[in-house]
């Protein structure tokens, strides 16, 4: 079992969301998120110009079995390209074990994959 | 039909006087946007005292400050709730309505240029004040018939200027009373924590919803069509009905030419067009042709409402970058410095006396003398009232409220939950 984790731009989100459900996954997180970084966005408020260093991402949070992995970073890959600075990044990690509170179940099963 | 052309002005002029309550609203959303969301009930809150201190004080007591005893000498006599005094063709109930909302519309400029750091105590004794005295008492000169608006061939003003003071709605008597103590209010508060660097440089405070800012402005534009054209007090026969249609246009035109010249300003000096400024840009046309907005041509308008919007970016500029004063809705030059201009440039472009029209400098001379002392009046009520609370009470929040938001320490509510 693999977690995982990707940062993506907000106008990728969508089509991203759509590509997941299209391919093995069953069900994933995803929330806003303020990254700061080393680019600057330039603003202007009531006359004051200032610069924000806050930018604005989606991370989302997949729980796959392995044999999913590949297939699904591909679709990660490919969807929220676009060659720009900022495009983002996906992290894995292993993950010890799933457990279902319905069921009780555990193991590889419990991830309703439909391969 | 003399009956029924009174029934019609009467009807005019509520009417006239819901819009202008209406503004209440409109300033606050206006207020709310442009600040924190923290301190959104605070600000919300300071807005409903200004019309509830307003009408009940402007009711039992300015309303006799104000047009009692004839207009004659400083100030009026108080009524005391009791309305008979008062003897004019029109209702004196209704009458009382429609001046209140304009005393109160003075009062809530302030609480926008001292939002985000005043106790909210020291604000009801503002509050109070502006609507017990500092407006009943200005307006008296003006509007109650008193020494500044004399027309009798041997008052004061037409022995020196051959003219009166005139300000139709209230560029100087309404807004540049209330930008004059919010200047003075904002500064004796001081700057916003984090407002300038330690260079003294300004910084930025977004504020949290341009979209409420954005409706507040477009509610008091709809207002002014109140406070402007209802100002003539009538409606009925050809004079009237001409008289409030020439000022319902020049109103509109003056807001517009006010956003546009600001639109265009700010893209010219920042790159983009800035909505937060062009919202004050509107404002500033609409305060600035509030004085003279029966008197000039729509091209006067225009040229009113461009003036403005541009002396507005400066000014706001000038205030916050030189002054360091930490206004953070532009009241002080929105009402107080374009009130001001507009009352001015009623002088030169008024068709029947202004002086660009060849009527010679008389009136020009009577509208600098009239707003001079009206915000010396507000000046020194302002310096005596907000440094006097400043150093009896003190006037401003400690820090670590400030920091948190007065929403939670000051009312125990927040408006986002």
């Amino acid at each position: 079992m693999k977690k995982i984790e990707a940062i993506i731009r907000k106008t990728k989100f969508g089509e991203l969301k759509e590509a997941l459900l299209q391919s093995d996954i069953d069900w994933f997180e995803y929330h806003d998120v303020h990254g700061i970084g080393q680019s600057r966005q330039e603003r202007i408020y009531r006359g004051v110009q200032y610069s924000t260093d806050v930018i604005e991402r989606v991370a989302i949070t997949i729980v796959c079995r392995d044999v999913i992995l590949d297939p699904t970073i591909k679709v990660i890959l490919n969807v929220a390209h676009t060659g720009q600075v900022g495009d983002g990044r996906i992290f894995v990690s292993d993950v010890i074990d799933t457990w279902s509170i319905r069921t009780g179940e555990n193991g590889d099963t419990v991830l309703r994959d439909k391969k | 039909m003399e009956e029924l052309g009174l029934s019609l002005d009467t009807v005019w002029m509520l009417l006239a006087a819901m819009l202008v309550f209406w503004m209440q609203p409109g300033f606050a959303l206006c207020e709310a946007g442009f600040t924190r969301g923290k301190n959104t009930v605070n600000i919300l809150m300071k807005n409903f005292v200004d019309f509830m201190f307003g009408s009940l004080l402007f009711f039992f007591i300015g309303f006799g400050f104000m047009f009692g005893s004839d207009g004659a000498g400083f100030i009026g006599a108080p009524n005391w709730g009791d309305l008979s005094f008062y003897k004019g063709n029109l209702p004196v109930e209704g009458f009382l309505i429609f001046e209140t909302v304009f005393c109160a519309t003075s009062a809530t400029i302030v609480s926008g240029a001292m939002a985000e750091r005043t106790k909210f105590s020291m604000y009801l004794v503002y509050s109070a004040f502006i609507s017990l005295i500092i407006y009943p008492v200005e307006g008296h000169w003006t509007w109650g018939g008193g020494w500044l608006c004399d027309s009798s061939a041997d008052s004061w003003m037409m022995s020196v200027f051959g003219d009166t003071f005139h300000d139709f709605a209230g560029s100087a008597i309404v807004h540049s009373v209330g930008g004059v103590l919010a200047l003075i209010g904002a500064m004796a508060l001081g700057p916003r924590i984090g407002k300038y660097a330690k260079n003294g440089s300004s910084r930025a405070i977004p504020g949290h919803n341009l979209t409420l800012a954005s409706l507040g402005v477009f509610i008091l534009w709809l207002g002014w069509f109140g406070f402007n054209p209802g100002s003539q007090l009538a409606a009925s026969g050809e004079v009237n009905r001409t008289a409030i249609s020439h000022v319902f246009l020049t109103t509109n035109l003056a807001a517009v030419a006010g956003g546009v010249a600001t639109m265009f300003l700010t893209w010219l000096k920042y790159g983009k067009p800035s909505l937060s400024l062009t919202l004050n840009g509107v404002l500033a046309g609409l305060v600035g042709i509030t004085a003279g907005c029966d008197l000039v041509s729509p091209v006067g308008a225009v040229i009113i409402g461009l003036v403005c919007g541009v002396v507005l970016v400066y000014a706001i500029e000038f205030i916050d970058h030189k002054l360091h004063i930490d206004d953070p809705v532009g009241a002080s030059s929105v009402h107080g410095v374009c009130g001001i201009l507009g009352t001015l440039m009623t002088g030169l472009l008024s068709t029947s006396n202004g002086a660009f029209y060849g009527h010679g400098w008389g009136f020009f001379g009577a509208e600098c003398f009239g707003i001079l002392i009206i915000d010396i009046w507000a000046a020194a009520c302002g310096f005596a009232l907000f440094y006097g609370i400043k150093k009896l009470h003190g006037l401003r929040v400690e820090s670590r409220v400030e920091e948190e938001g007065l929403d939670i320490y000051e009312h125990g509510e927040s408006c986002y939950n």
